[in-house]
């Protein structure tokens, strides 16, 4: 009978996951994507492409967007990771998903946590960017749904002081 | 025409947000990769390496006896084909046989992981004898090639040839005639969801639950029954979320089938997600199409003849290719009103993924050769680009001489609107070089009037239903694929009701619960299902004003239900709330349900020539867009500024949504008109991942205006007709134009790179130089 390759080793991966400790036994190449996804139960991080190129995966790490697709989760030990599934708080919405459903910054929706996130890590560096900035700050996550219009208005609306 | 009835009663103007929406903003949103698979074994397919050949040998023994490898199928374990038009299935879920392209499947297996998956496909051993292969339909046709098909002389899957009116002696009128070659390349629908399914099968009741990425679950069940000897009825389909179709998911797609075929072979659960190049591969998008385009003008722009020649590359399996060619033919018409149309169509068979719909479908290119060609024309006759298309306008109602129903008719209107918020007249002819704009139209169909597979059974059905808890749900099998279709049924239910949108919950896409529907697919969901919802909504609000009549011993047909509140029409002072009269209504009979249907008559069903059903519908949606660009010179590349588009959708049940649809549809437009193409070296898709395939990012899309004309038409819902593709045919015409009015350079060919309009340029360059040259030395 034919025999695998040999699995890759484990490590313990302690890390901050939308503000809460934990600990995982992780394999050294799991992508930090597939942790979120299949280890720690969080599937609002989309994989839309073979790597590093739609952004569908972008999650906040020390609060900077990163794509987790190409990024191996062992490398976070220690670090705060930060999801969509993270940014409601207690069941409400936090600005930028408010602005996304009320403005239709998204359709099919596939897209749009990593568009969210990306977003999120814009107005943490930024609290009232330009239309350049925004799109500056996504132009690595792919829609195919929008054009981006509403995906720009909506990202400006989040920004904006509730009247 | 464009005369409006009052606003619908309750209707906000500004559109709602999607009932769906909160779960995609906040992660909760299960699309079928995220479904609880974790019992469940890993998909993978072995695909062919080489673009044509026969097999000689396939052993699949060692992969079969690799530990943690739970079946392993191959083309022995289904010798059905399967395909969309029943006269057209030609291609096998697993190869047998012979293999047409690069990537097509031969085997499948399922395994414990994904490293053991992967690790067995390496231990499949696998001969094939080579085969000539064509990789353009020029190749694919000469004399002497090989058939792909034996049944298909000279790899020529459907030849059409159509002529409506006399078009010699339209032609023999025109003041000016024309005829340019203009060549569209071949796209993808490159949804940002990658194709997935999770099928389960129980070989103790073999039963078959499938969930998929459909956009078609009921061709989904059908085609899974047929090709694994399945009784229909112990096929469960159901459709999660699903992240964007624009036609890729329209027919049944081989790794479903093949997911299915392991789930039964594996006696359980099989999880496949397929890479994004493997979504290239299983590609089913618009083809490479040749256009050559005659037409013939008066002075004045009117147009006297069209002859079209359209050549598309379809790839190795029939899928949609008939119908595509059909379409390419049969949208020359319903837009203008021209006295004689001439259509030859070829779809080819070549060595490449097949393809199939895609938004827009078949009218997409000829619609851009067409407008190319009127514009090159009315420059030539000294025309306003605008004063051509208005003289060349149709009056609804009408029918079309190819039996094409027009009942409502809103393009003069969205030329107007455009030509004004584009400044158009101001403008034109005043910018610098390398700055321009340009302008055309399209039109698409509100559904398919006539289904593919004719049943003879209702074209739409909803199911609604009201309980003890005064909740009110809306049964439909319609795929909601984000273009927001679950929100049109919501609200077309709540306002024939009477009652709140939060009131209605809609359930979609579960064929053991929601009624057969046949899919998301030419844009028929608003007309069709929309009409369907608002038949059950009347049915339901007839029983309950019966109950409110008996509460307030008046007739039931006086009775009316405003924001939930029963009354009799001008007596205000007696008034049921409307969870009061729902449990009058469920005394003696408990739970209602009811339903709405919907059939396109007959008279809408297209002519009775050959092929005369595929364009026919209820009504088309009609678009006229202006884009503004800057050429830069110096490196070829296009910036397109801004883009105003008014689209007539008859009416905007949810405005918010019809405005995304527009804009949606017409940056799709900018992507095939700008930097979209799919490239292929011997049939390797040298384009399959979203790095190579250009899809425009955020950086270079512009603002898109959206103008929405109401033209009311009298069998939609509300007047709604379609909104999501109309516009997007558009675009590339209308790009082209532009960049012509920018740098005087007519292009030939799409999509526009930087790389194509340089050469061009320095072709020019080139030119003027030779010229001034020859002129000095003579």
């Amino acid at each position: 009978m034919a025999q695998m390759p040999a699995k890759p080793r484990k490590r313990l991966l302690r890390l901050n996951l939308n503000g809460r400790w934990r600990e995982d036994a992780v394999a050294e190449n799991q992508l930090l994507v597939d942790y979120l996804r299949e280890v720690a139960g969080l599937t609002g991080t989309k994989t839309g492409c073979d790597g590093g190129e739609c952004g569908a995966c972008t999650v906040l790490a020390d609060g900077v967007p990163v794509p987790s697709c190409i990024t191996l989760a062992v490398r976070y030990d220690g670090r705060s990771i930060e999801t969509i599934e993270g940014l409601a708080d207690r069941g409400r919405l936090q600005r930028l998903q408010q602005a996304f459903h009320e403005k239709l910054g998204t359709q099919c929706g596939f897209c749009t946590p990593g568009m969210i996130m990306a977003a999120e890590g814009l107005l943490r560096r930024k609290s009232r960017p330009s239309a350049d900035d925004i799109r500056t700050a996504l132009s690595g996550n792919i829609c195919r749904c929008t054009g981006y219009v509403k995906i720009i208005e909506s990202v400006q609306a989040a920004t904006e002081p509730p009247p | 025409m464009t005369t409006a009835k009052s606003a619908r009663p309750g209707s906000s103007r500004r559109g709602v947000p999607l009932i769906d929406g909160i779960d995609k903003v906040t992660g909760r949103a299960r699309y079928t990769a995220d479904l609880d698979h974790a019992d469940a074994l890993v998909g993978r397919i072995f695909r062919s390496p080489v673009s044509h050949g026969e097999i000689i040998r396939l052993d699949v023994s060692k992969a079969r006896a690799l530990e943690g490898v739970f079946a392993v199928v191959t083309g022995d374990d289904c010798p059905h084909t399967y395909g969309v038009l029943p006269v057209a299935m030609n291609e096998y879920p697993l190869a047998r046989g012979r293999v047409r392209y690069r990537g097509e499947p031969i085997a499948a297996i399922a395994a414990i992981d994904g490293e053991t998956a992967q690790h067995a496909l390496d231990l499949i051993e696998c001969e094939l004898r080579e085969l000539p292969a064509y990789y353009s339909s020029a190749d694919a046709r000469a004399a002497g090639a090989t058939l792909l098909h034996d049944n298909k002389p000279g790899n020529i899957e459907r030849e059409v040839h159509h002529q409506f009116g006399d078009a010699a002696a339209g032609f023999a009128q025109a003041d000016l005639i024309q005829e340019h070659r203009i060549v569209c390349a071949e796209v993808n629908h490159a949804q940002i969801e990658p194709h997935a399914a999770l099928a389960e099968y129980d070989p103790v009741h073999d039963r078959l639950t499938m969930q998929s990425v459909t956009q078609v679950g009921y061709y989904l069940q059908l085609m899974l029954a047929h090709c694994l000897d399945l009784d229909l009825s112990h096929i469960h389909i159901i459709k999660p979320f699903v992240g964007g179709g624009f036609g890729a998911r329209v027919e049944v797609l081989n790794f479903e089938i093949i997911t299915a075929l392991l789930a039964r072979a594996a006696a359980g659960k099989v999880m496949m997600q397929l890479t994004r190049e493997e979504n290239f591969l299983t590609h089913r998008a618009r083809p490479q199409t040749d256009v050559t385009l005659k037409l013939g003008m008066r002075r004045n722009g009117q147009i006297t003849a069209c002859a079209c020649e359209a050549v598309q590359r379809g790839g190795a399996y029939a899928g949609y290719g008939i119908v595509t060619i059909l379409y390419a033919g049969a949208l020359l018409q319903g837009i203008y009103d021209i006295p004689a149309i001439k259509f030859d169509g070829y779809r080819i068979y070549a060595n490449l993924p097949p393809c199939g719909a895609m938004r827009g479908h078949g009218s997409v290119d000829v619609r851009h050769a067409f407008e190319c060609v009127v514009d090159r024309m009315a420059r030539e006759l000294g025309l306003d680009p605008f004063a051509v298309r208005r003289a060349n306008l149709l009056r609804a109602p009408t029918r079309t001489m190819n039996d094409l129903v027009v009942n409502s008719y809103g393009l003069s209107e969205c030329l107007d609107r455009v030509e004004r918020a584009s400044g158009w007249r101001e403008r034109i002819g005043t910018l610098p070089r390398g700055k321009g704009l340009g302008m055309a139209c399209s039109h698409y169909v509100s559904g398919a009037a006539k289904p593919i597979h004719w049943t003879g059974e209702p074209h739409a059905v909803i199911n609604l239903k009201v309980d003890f808890d005064g909740g009110i749900t809306a049964f439909t099998g319609a795929a909601d694929i984000g273009q927001g279709s679950s929100t049109m049924i919501a609200i077309a239910v709540s306002e024939t009701l009477g009652v709140l949108l939060d009131r209605v919950r809609v359930v979609a896409g579960d064929s053991a619960i929601t009624p057969k529907d046949n899919g998301a697919y030419s844009s028929r969901i608003t007309f069709m299902v929309g009409n369907a919802a608002i038949d059950a909504a009347k049915k339901l609000k007839a029983i309950l004003a019966g109950a409110a009549a008996r509460k307030l011993e008046a007739k039931p047909e006086d009775i009316d239900c405003i924001a939930e509140q029963f009354q009799v029409d001008g007596a205000s002072q007696a008034v049921l709330p409307f969870a009061e009269v729902v449990k009058a209504a469920l005394v003696d009979v408990g739970a209602i349900t009811v339903k709405g249907t919907f059939t396109c008559p007959p008279d809408a069903q297209g002519g009775k020539h050959k092929g005369g059903a595929v364009g026919s519908t209820m009504g088309f949606s009609y678009a006229a867009q202006v884009v503004e660009v800057t050429v830069d010179e110096a490196t070829g590349a296009i910036d397109v500024e801004r883009v105003w588009t008014a689209l007539d959708c008859g009416h905007a049940i949810n405005p918010l949504a019809v405005e995304g649809q527009i804009q949606g549809s017409v940056w799709m437009g900018m992507g095939q008109a700008l930097s979209e193409e799919t490239r292929y070296l011997n049939g390797l898709p040298a384009h399959a991942s979203m790095l190579d395939y250009r899809v425009p990012t955020i950086m270079e899309s512009p603002p898109i205006d959206v103008h929405i004309v109401e033209s009311r038409d009298p069998n939609g819902p509300f007047g709604a007709k379609e909104a999501s593709e109309g516009a997007l045919a558009g675009f590339p015409p209308a790009l082209v134009n532009a960049v012509a009015n920018a740098v005087g350079i007519d292009f030939d060919e799409l999509p526009l790179t930087p790389d194509r309009v340089m050469q061009a340029l320095v072709d020019r360059r080139r030119r003027a130089r030779t010229a001034d040259l020859q002129r000095k030395a003579s």
